[in-house]
């Protein structure tokens, strides 16, 4: 099984991520990456990624969510988060980066906080 | 007849990304024989993961030929882990403070912050090879 499975959904002209698995060094890394970078490709700047399955995130998952951000940013796009685990939150909490993403509990909220 | 106080286990895995996912594994083991809770075991499990990554990366730079070794040893009282690569040697205090400034925005440099945020001592030397070692404790 994967280490990482991702189901993709539309909702407007945003598109939703709902992840299960880690997002660690290696696979899960590297197939957040390469989503990402596919859906820039397509022209999908509007993304949110539902978190609620992920359950163990290193600093490499960290780290890729950083590039995400930066990525879709740098493409005029924007990225949210949705559903953290408490675990991803509080990692996010000591790295600083809770107040750089934009973080969810609800979905239909999320949704609305895109441009 | 004197009891057994102290256990240790010696891994030696080869420069691959699965070696990460091996040491954590028989860390969970080495966590659930010490009688540590959930979320001590959890905090070791991220501290060597990334130490592991950090040897695997950093030290070894994924050279197959080159080895890392990780050592759980289990006493009363505390949990200690060493993982040493064959890698060029590190400094530590090279590596800035991942949450200031524009360090935040960084796609790297936080797996030493994790294990000093998980573990309750970490510190570094060198091998006799000249590589790097990490000894990390946790109090039980």
């Amino acid at each position: 099984m994967a280490e990482l499975n991702m189901k993709e959904r539309q909702a407007g002209d945003v598109t939703i991520l709902d992840m299960d698995g880690k997002i660690t060094i290696g696979e899960g890394s590297v197939a957040l990456r390469s989503a990402i970078r596919r859906l820039l490709e397509e022209g999908k700047k509007k993304v949110l990624l539902n978190l609620a399955g992920v359950g163990y995130i290193d600093s490499s998952g960290i780290g890729e969510l950083v590039s995400s951000y930066t990525a879709i940013n740098k493409e005029g796009g924007q990225l949210k988060l949705l559903n953290l685990t408490q675990k991803l939150q509080d990692l996010l909490t000591i790295t600083k980066l809770l107040t750089v993403f934009d973080v969810y509990e609800s979905e239909s909220e999320a949704l609305n906080g895109f441009k | 007849m004197p009891s057994v106080t102290e256990e240790t286990t010696r891994l030696v895995l080869p420069s691959r990304t699965e070696s990460v996912n091996q040491a954590a594994t028989a860390a969970g083991e080495v966590a659930k024989r010490s009688g540590l809770d959930e979320e001590a075991a959890y905090g070791i499990d991220m501290a060597l993961r990334e130490a592991v990554t950090n040897a695997l990366v950093h030290g070894n730079k994924r050279n197959e030929s080159k080895t890392i070794t990780v050592i759980f040893t289990s006493s009363p009282g505390a949990l200690e882990i060493e993982v040493s690569d064959q890698g060029n040697g590190f400094d530590p205090g090279s590596v800035p403070d991942p949450t200031v400034g524009e360090n935040v925005l960084k796609s790297s440099g936080r797996g030493i912050f994790f294990m000093r945020t998980f573990m309750d001592e970490v510190s570094w030397s060198r091998t006799a090879e000249g590589g790097t070692m990490v000894r990390m404790i946790k109090h039980t």
